[in-house]
This record gives C-alpha cells, sequence and structure tokens, in this order.
C-alpha cells in the first residue's frame, strides 16, 4: 500500500476516532472493548480502502464494522469463558441509561473522561486518548513522562470509570455548570501545553493547541448556549491566531513586539464573532473575560494603539469573580501601560507569587523599566531558575544580557 | 445497580470540638438522613462505630494469631461509621455521600464493592 493511501485512511480514521469510540462505549458500555473494536476497524479499513476506495460513508462504515468486531469478540470471550455477557449484550433489551439534556455520544464521552471523580491529569490523558485519538506514546510525549506511567494513568483511570460505575451520561442540569467547567478547563491545559511547552522540545506543539481547539469546536457546537464553552473557544482561537508570530528563530517574541501582519485574520474575524456573541448575552465568566481580553489585543492595529484602559476595566470584572494573585498579576501587567510601571511594581510586589516565573519575568520587566538594572537582574535570575520553555528562556536571557551596568 | 461503602472519617479532635447540642442534631440529621435511604429504597446496611480505643487488631496469617490493642492504622482520622448503599451509579452514590456528610459532619469516602 502507498505511502499517502495509508496516510489517507489514518486521517479519516483520526478525523471519526472521537465519534466512533463514542458511539461503541454507549452501544457496548465497555471502554476498552470500544478501544479494541476501533482498532481492528482500522485494520480493516487499511487492507480494504486503498484498494476498493473510500467508502462514501467512511464514518458509518467504522462504526458498523467496529460494531461487528466488537460482538464477534463478545462471542469469543463467552466461549471461552462461559460468561453470559454476549447473550446479554447482543439481546440487550434495556433502555439506555438516560442522556441528559443532550444526546450526543461524544459529549457523554467527554462528560465520562473529565468526571470530577477521576485525578485532573488522568482526566487530560482519557481526553487525548478517546476522543482525540491520540496514541499513549503521543499523550505521554506531550506531557513528558514516560510511555509507561501515561499507560498505567490511563488504564488506572479507565478502570476506576469500570469499577467505581462512573456513569456514561451528560450531567442532570444541576449538576451541568460544575461538571462543564472541568472540560473546559480540561481542553485550556491541553491547549496550554501546547503553546507553551515544557522541557527541550519544540516551544510550541502546534498538534496539541490544534487538539485542544478541535475539542473546544466540540464542545461549544454540542453546548451552543453555553456562555464559557463560546469564551473559552474565543479565547484559543484569539490566542492560536498569534502563535507563528510569537516565537522568532528559537525566542519567544512578547505582544508588543509582534508582527501584526502575521497574525491569523480568519481566526481572529472567528474570535471576534464568539467574543461578540458573549458580550451580547451579557453574563460574563471566566473564559469570556480572558477571550474579551485577547479581543482588545488582537483589535489593535500596532501594539501603542491597544486600548489599555478596556484591558484593565477586564481585568477588573475578573478580579471580582477570581481574585487570585495570578489575575492581579495580569491585571498589574496592563496597569503598567496605563498608569506606568511605578504604579504596576507597587501592585506587583505584593503578591505572594514567589517561585512564579511570570511574577519574577514581569517584575524584571518594570525594574528594567524604571532603570533599576541590578534589582532587574536579580529577578531575571530568579524567572530563568524557574522557566521550562526554552523560548522564554532565550527571550529572558537576552533581556538580562542588555541590561545597563 | 452497584453497592457502595460510603465510610465516614473524622478525627477524635474534631469530634472533642463538638457541644452535646451540636450532637444531638447530628444524631438527628443523621436519622434523618438513614430514612431517606430507606425511603429511597437504597437502604442495604448502615452503623456508627465505637472510638478507635476499642479496636483491636488480630493477625492470624502466621502460626499463632497475635492480638494488639488499637486500630490497623495509626493515623489522626479514623473511620466513624458507614453506609452500604445500593445505586445505579457512582454519581448516585457521590449525591448521596454528600448529603451524608452534611448530616453527620464528617468526611465520607465512598467506594463501590466489587462485581461478583
Amino acid at each position: 500500500m502507498s505511502q499517502d493511501a495509508r496516510a489517507a485512511v489514518e486521517r479519516i480514521f483520526r478525523d471519526e476516532y472521537g465519534r466512533l469510540i463514542a458511539s461503541l462505549v454507549r452501544r457496548f458500555g465497555d471502554i476498552d472493548l470500544a478501544e479494541d473494536a476501533a482498532g481492528e476497524a482500522l485494520v480493516t479499513a487499511l487492507e480494504k480502502w486503498p484498494a476498493d476506495g473510500v467508502p462514501p460513508n467512511p464514518g458509518a462504515w467504522l462504526t458498523t464494522t467496529a460494531g461487528n468486531r466488537a460482538i464477534d469478540r463478545i462471542r469469543r470471550e463467552k466461549l471461552r469463558d462461559g460468561k453470559h455477557q454476549a447473550a446479554v449484550m447482543i439481546a440487550d433489551d434495556t433502555p439506555h441509561a438516560p442522556t441528559g439534556v443532550i444526546e450526543d455520544d461524544r459529549l457523554r464521552l467527554i462528560f465520562t473522561c473529565c468526571h470530577p471523580a477521576l485525578a485532573p491529569e488522568a482526566r487530560i490523558a482519557l481526553t487525548l486518548r478517546l476522543l482525540g485519538g491520540l496514541t499513549v506514546a503521543e499523550i505521554a510525549s506531550a506531557f513528558l513522562v514516560q510511555e509507561t506511567t501515561m499507560a498505567q494513568r490511563i488504564t488506572r483511570a479507565k478502570a476506576k470509570i469500570k469499577g467505581a460505575n462512573i456513569p456514561y451520561r451528560v450531567p442532570e442540569n444541576e449538576d451541568l455548570p460544575s461538571r462543564v467547567g472541568a472540560v473546559l478547563a480540561v481542553v485550556l491545559l491541553i491547549f496550554n501545553e501546547g503553546y507553551l511547552s515544557s522541557g527541550d522540545g519544540d516551544p510550541i506543539r502546534a498538534e496539541l493547541t490544534g487538539e485542544a481547539i478541535r475539542l473546544a469546536r466540540i464542545v461549544h457546537q454540542l453546548l451552543p448556549t453555553d456562555l464559557e464553552a463560546t469564551g473559552l473557544l474565543a479565547l484559543l482561537l484569539l490566542t492560536e491566531a498569534r502563535r507563528t508570530a510569537r516565537v522568532r528563530g528559537g525566542e519567544l517574541v512578547p505582544l508588543e513586539e509582534q508582527d501584526r501582519g502575521g497574525w491569523d485574520r480568519a481566526l481572529i474575524a472567528e474570535g471576534h464573532d464568539l467574543v461578540r456573541a458573549c458580550l451580547a448575552a451579557n453574563r460574563p465568566g471566566r473564559y469570556q473575560i480572558l477571550a474579551a481580553v485577547n479581543a482588545v489585543h488582537t483589535d489593535a492595529p500596532t501594539a501603542a494603539a491597544t486600548d489599555w484602559s478596556q484591558v484593565v476595566a477586564l481585568y477588573d470584572q475578573l478580579a471580582r469573580i477570581d481574585p487570585s494573585p495570578i489575575v492581579a498579576l495580569n491585571r498589574a501587567v496592563a496597569v503598567a501601560e496605563l498608569d506606568g510601571p511605578e504604579v504596576a511594581l507597587a501592585i506587583v510586589e505584593r503578591l505572594p507569587l514567589d517561585g512564579y516565573h511570570a511574577w519574577h519575568a514581569t517584575r524584571a520587566e518594570l525594574l528594567r523599566r524604571l532603570g533599576r538594572s541590578a534589582d532587574a537582574r536579580e529577578q531575571y535570575d530568579a524567572a530563568l531558575a524557574v522557566c521550562d520553555n526554552q523560548a522564554e528562556r532565550a527571550y529572558l536571557l537576552r533581556k538580562r544580557g542588555q541590561l545597563a551596568g | 445497580m452497584t453497592q457502595y461503602l460510603m465510610a465516614v472519617h473524622g478525627s477524635d479532635d474534631d469530634y472533642a470540638q463538638i457541644t452535646a447540642e451540636q450532637m444531638q442534631e447530628m444524631f438527628e440529621a443523621t436519622d434523618r438522613f438513614n430514612q431517606q435511604l430507606r425511603a429511597d429504597g437504597v437502604w442495604v446496611f448502615a452503623g456508627g462505630l465505637e472510638t478507635v480505643a476499642s479496636a483491636s487488631v488480630v493477625d492470624g496469617s502466621g502460626e499463632a494469631p497475635v492480638v494488639t490493642d488499637g486500630p490497623y492504622l495509626e493515623t489522626k482520622e479514623h473511620i466513624g461509621g458507614f453506609w452500604i448503599i445500593d445505586v445505579p451509579d457512582h454519581d448516585t452514590a457521590l449525591k448521596y455521600a454528600a448529603a451524608g456528610s452534611k448530616a453527620c459532619q464528617g468526611k465520607v469516602e465512598v467506594r463501590p464493592f466489587q462485581a461478583e
């Protein structure tokens, strides 16, 4: 088989994977069985499609083939160990579990993967595996852990879903807001790991930011009335729009120095539309506000033309929802542009963020602007000691090198 | 349906700070919760335990059984009581655990029984 044909089949499979797994889990109630059956369907597709051509509806073909494989497998299990499971599965006349407010297999699977009874790192891994179709090796390398560690984490999470009888459904209305929060948090964590990667690898991992955006699109499409889901998608699009301008020659380029001609206008337009939809609804939440901040930045033709008072006002609004020092730090960066570095430094120095690299980097920058080179150098060193993104390190090293005296 | 153990954890320090009046309220709230479990048809069994001072540990895995005074784990927090409920899924168990925790004012661990 030609490499092209193989790549084409694998691309279709990857696109259909989340939907395929979700429908198999719904039908058979078993994640492992669903994954095995999907794998067997892929093998069959790789044998048949290059010779016979891709079927008109590849998704339906994969679902049917995988479903048949799953039933074969249950029958074999039954013969081998005498379980009665197969008979029950094949002639299952009990109605499916109540599906909650929206009937979509993938939505149910996302809520199952991001269930609060699972550890946060397990939620991320499981979401990427089952909805994104990433291999265990890919997820392990994205999060810089051994493949065996990641495999154990995923196996344990699946065992907990099965053993604790964690339901495969969208939560009831009363639980929905808090559970959507967990799903959105997982998607953002996946994006952030791609956008500011830790370790020695690439500073930006486009495959992870792309995967996060794909998941955010699914959640937004499935929960169109959830404004925070809308806000998160907008936030990711407006951030992704600046991706290629953000690193030059292996060094991070801060917002004010970026080549705005290199920003992705299509993503910005889409993000702005979503932000406008949020503003019209006027029920602000964390992701909507962060998206609005990014809308202000991407609206400005030059860094100097940025509407900083609007940015400060948005962070004020966010601080009322989330009075965390990290929000206060981001607000202070905008305050520096509006009221000068001295005012901002006074705010920043009060924040209990010792050891947080962005805090040290922000202090360093403000001290540099105030001409306090020795203090700035100390803060650049503190930031470098805890910063593990290679492009950001390169940027901090250059800035430190430029200090006078 | 799956059976779940809902075990109540608490420390003697915590309990020492509770007034007799509060204790009475907790007993009444727990009693109401127990009645709710029965009314919902999910009740299997429940019980409160005496303090850890009453615990003994028997190790019969060697040649002769060894009996030691005190709980198996020397920790600050111990199981004070438990429920066993039979519910459709984990989310339902978590809901009952939240109500049970509120009633008895202690943290509740939720664990499914192994499937047969």
